[in-house]
């Protein structure tokens, strides 16, 4: 396989890591205010993925890496283009990471419920970002001919994007508030799900709607891969639902994880071989090949990735593995 | 232009800000593995609280750097578009590598260490820590192979408008990041160890918790003690190395403007950048040169020759890097680091001899020498980063052609004091916690059982 295409693949892996790992830490760092009624309730939610989250947001710090080494004119147009967006994104992230770790090392009640919101809008706006995002680069913005992002923040604003925003925020809550089902206990359970099938419905909705206004907007549906990708992402995400109505949450969850891995997926195969598209000239869109590194910085650069990729995937396995257990209120070591 | 200085501007605030936390994270992890390993070899459970006390000051100092990492991994692209097309190639793929390798490795196993105490067996979670540390001084190796090659590229070739990878294994083997590693991982034990040695002198001098800071102190002084030295010999083959491969960087942390054959070592000087010389200079006669050849001959160049000559290989403009700030940060760097070393060898003396505790005015001297390591981590690096000016890769790329041209000012400027109000507050947040638990001290953990019963009384001792 010719190494612009598997570092392509590569990226769309890592991405898709990125948000089925994070998609649950965000949804379950947005539902913490709710679902968690007292202090306890709450560290209890917050650990569900305490030994987790920091490991996962490397998937996205590792794609941000990846499309550095293997497509630096993407990430130099991406991030100078976004940069509003980034600088809005990176604020979010900073204030969560270091909520979930400085929350419960005092005992004030100002204290802990002012990083508690910092954990919920740490969570939110990174959500709806990305899907504002990826969304962007499939409908085009506006790119010269020099590489060069030529609009504003505002521009990256559109219904269709904005809607792609809510649904991944929605269908990211969706996904936390499954997550949150197999890691607690009790009436955090019932909790977890009643939230799960109240946002379940308005998810669909709106993803329904993005799914519609991709084939308006885009030219995804072209790709017969990206389509039935979608397509399918619609079934699992049903089938999710179906699957919390009937209880059987593991299922569901993996069902709404399929739905995010799809999306992704969907939207990966859709833009191939172009990573951005250009809304000025279709010309002027970066692709695997005008926005690669060299054929040797990609041939290096993929034996590393072949060997420490599984590797990774293996320890990170482990981890879910020791932590398999529910958190329960008995044993908050944190 | 005004994007070009605000961009320098957010790069620089925000990256020093994140070196106050690096080097810490750097160090303590090898110290919080050293004490937890002395404790499942032992069972003694004094070490295992010290592993937790000092664990947890090393979690908060941990996810400070880990956050304000994230910027810096953005900044390339957000600020410096140009410099990451122009550098993708062979910047990428150590950053890359160091996510790959390096950040899955430290924040995986840290979340088994932290959460993973009752869980993992006393082996396995001790194996956790050190593979932290590793992961964060691996890390550190991958930066520093990148910022080697804009210091002094290497294994490379200019094609298709940039520069492209042509060697991985001479970008990997650069003789400046075999000088810069070292030197790096070392700052971060000195970091470490005059850390763990300043708070507790702190509680010998409250005469608190002594079992627990007894055996901090003496680990915390050895690692000071041996790291301050090392940093030194380490930091010395540095100099040499830049003396013939960063001519323009030694010249100009010597604020020596003419070639000199034997060449003094300034002591101190005032830097008059108009007229090209110093208006006033006391130095030591043929210093320089025995500290860059190891004998008392041998030329070094000047900054006025080094110029001509950069004018003549490069066209004209200024080639000369900020003169005064280069020598004073290497000065204040070097006397930083000498106070470190006199300080850990006389603290470690009257450990030796049993009578610290009862020494008030060493064990202040002790506490006080907290400051130190952060002046020289953060003045090393003006030095290194401002000496390379006013290239951003030394002889491929100017700074003002690695800047983003999209990014407006008003942008920059929203950004750069977002960032700085957020990282003040931060700041506020973190000192905050890390007194408030030096005050309390180490308390005995057990999983309190008030977290059952109401809001207010949970605790944060786990």
């Amino acid at each position: 396989m010719e190494l612009n295409v598997l570092w392509f693949i590569l990226v769309g892996v890592l991405f898709t890591g990125f948000f089925f790992l994070e998609g649950f830490d965000y949804g379950v760092g947005m539902l913490l205010p709710f679902i968690g009624k007292n202090d306890v309730e709450r560290r209890i939610v917050i650990n569900t993925i305490g030994p987790f989250w920091d490991g996962n947001e490397v998937w996205m710090i590792t794609a941000g890496g990846a499309l550095f080494a293997a497509f630096p004119h993407v990430y130099a147009t991406m991030f100078s283009g976004f940069y509003m967006a980034l600088f809005l994104m990176l604020v979010a992230l900073i204030l969560r990471g270091v909520a979930i770790e400085f929350r419960s090392k005092d005992e004030s009640s100002a204290w802990r419920s002012t990083w508690d919101w910092m954990i919920f809008i740490g969570s939110t706006l990174p959500a709806l970002l990305w899907g504002v995002a990826v969304t962007n680069l499939i409908q085009g913005i506006p790119i010269n001919g020099k590489m060069q992002y030529a609009g504003t923040f505002f521009d990256l604003l559109s219904p269709y994007t904005l809607v792609g925003g809510i649904a991944f925020l929605l269908v990211f809550l969706f996904h936390g508030a499954l997550f949150l089902t197999l890691r607690v206990e009790g009436e955090l359970i019932e909790r977890s799900r009643k939230a799960a099938v109240k946002i379940g419905l308005l998810a669909a909705l709106v993803f329904l709607s993005l799914v519609g206004l991709t084939y308006t907007n885009t030219d995804l549906f072209k790709s017969g891969l990206a389509s039935s990708a979608l397509w399918g992402a619609v079934v699992v995400f049903v089938a999710g639902y179906v699957l919390l109505w009937l209880k059987r949450f593991g299922w569901a969850f993996a069902m709404s994880g399929l739905a995010i891995a799809f999306t992704t997926i969907a939207f990966f195969s859709g833009l191939f071989p172009r990573i951005m598209v250009s809304s000025l000239d279709p010309m002027w869109s970066l692709t695997i090949y005008n926005a690669a590194s060299s054929a040797y910085t990609l041939k290096i650069m993929s034996f590393a990735a072949l060997a420490l990729v599984p590797i990774v995937l293996a320890y990170q396995g482990w981890t879910y593995w020791v932590f398999r257990k529910r958190v329960t209120a008995k044993e908050l070591e944190y | 232009m005004e994007e070009l200085l605000l961009a320098r501007w957010q790069f620089a605030i925000t990256t020093v800000y994140h070196f106050l936390f690096v080097p810490l994270t750097l160090g303590l992890s090898v110290l919080v593995a050293v004490m937890e390993t002395m404790y499942v070899r032992t069972g003694n459970e004094t070490y295992k609280t010290m592993t937790k006390f000092w664990g947890k000051l090393f979690l908060v100092n941990f996810i400070m750097g880990v956050v304000t990492g994230i910027v810096q991994e953005f900044h390339f692209g957000m600020n410096w578009a140009e410099y990451s097309r122009f550098m993708g190639d062979i910047f990428g793929a150590p950053l890359a590598l160091e996510a790959l390798s390096a950040f899955f490795l430290e924040s995986t196993f840290l979340g088994l260490w932290i959460f993973g105490w009752d869980r993992l067996s006393k082996k396995m979670h001790v194996t956790c820590m050190w593979l932290v540390a590793f992961g964060t001084n691996l890390s550190a190796f991958w930066i520093l192979v990148a910022n080697s090659f804009m210091q002094s590229p290497v294994g490379y070739a200019l094609r298709n408008g940039r520069a492209e990878m042509t060697d991985f294994i001479q970008v990997i083997t650069n003789p400046y990041v075999w000088g810069q590693f070292p030197h790096t991982v070392l700052g971060g034990l000195v970091t470490a160890g005059v850390f763990v040695t300043a708070i507790s002198a702190y509680y010998l001098l409250e005469k608190r918790h002594l079992p627990v800071f007894k055996p901090s102190i003496k680990i915390g002084l050895a690692c000071m003690l041996v790291s301050t030295l090392l940093v030194m010999g380490t930091g010395h083959l540095q100099a040499q190395f830049l003396a013939t491969k960063q001519p323009m960087k030694m010249a100009a942390m010597e604020a020596l403007w003419e070639s000199a054959d034997p060449a003094p070592f300034a002591i101190a000087v005032v830097v008059d950048e108009k007229n090209k010389k110093n208006s006033f200079e006391i130095g030591i006669p043929g210093a320089l040169s025995f500290l860059a050849y190891d004998k008392f001959s041998g030329e070094i160049k000047g900054i006025n020759e080094l110029q001509a000559a950069a004018e003549k290989k490069y066209g004209p403009g200024n080639y000369t890097p900020n003169i005064a700030q280069s020598f004073w940060t290497f000065r204040i760097m070097v006397l930083s680091g000498l106070w470190m070393m006199l300080v850990a060898a006389l603290g470690a003396f009257f450990f030796y001899k049993k009578r610290l505790e009862e020494n008030p005015f060493i064990l202040k001297l002790l506490l006080w020498s907290l400051p130190f390591p952060y002046i020289a981590n953060s003045t090393g690096w003006i030095l290194t980063e401002g000496g390379r000016q006013p290239w951003i890769v030394v002889g491929l790329q100017k700074v003002s052609e690695g800047v983003s041209t999209n990014v407006t000012s008003t942008e920059i400027w929203i950004s750069m004091i977002g960032f700085t109000v957020l990282y003040g507050v931060l700041a506020a947040a973190a000192v905050y916690l890390v007194r408030k638990f030096i005050l309390i001290g180490p308390i005995d953990e057990k999983p309190v059982l008030s977290v059952l019963t109401k809001t207010k009384e949970a605790t944060l001792w786990n």
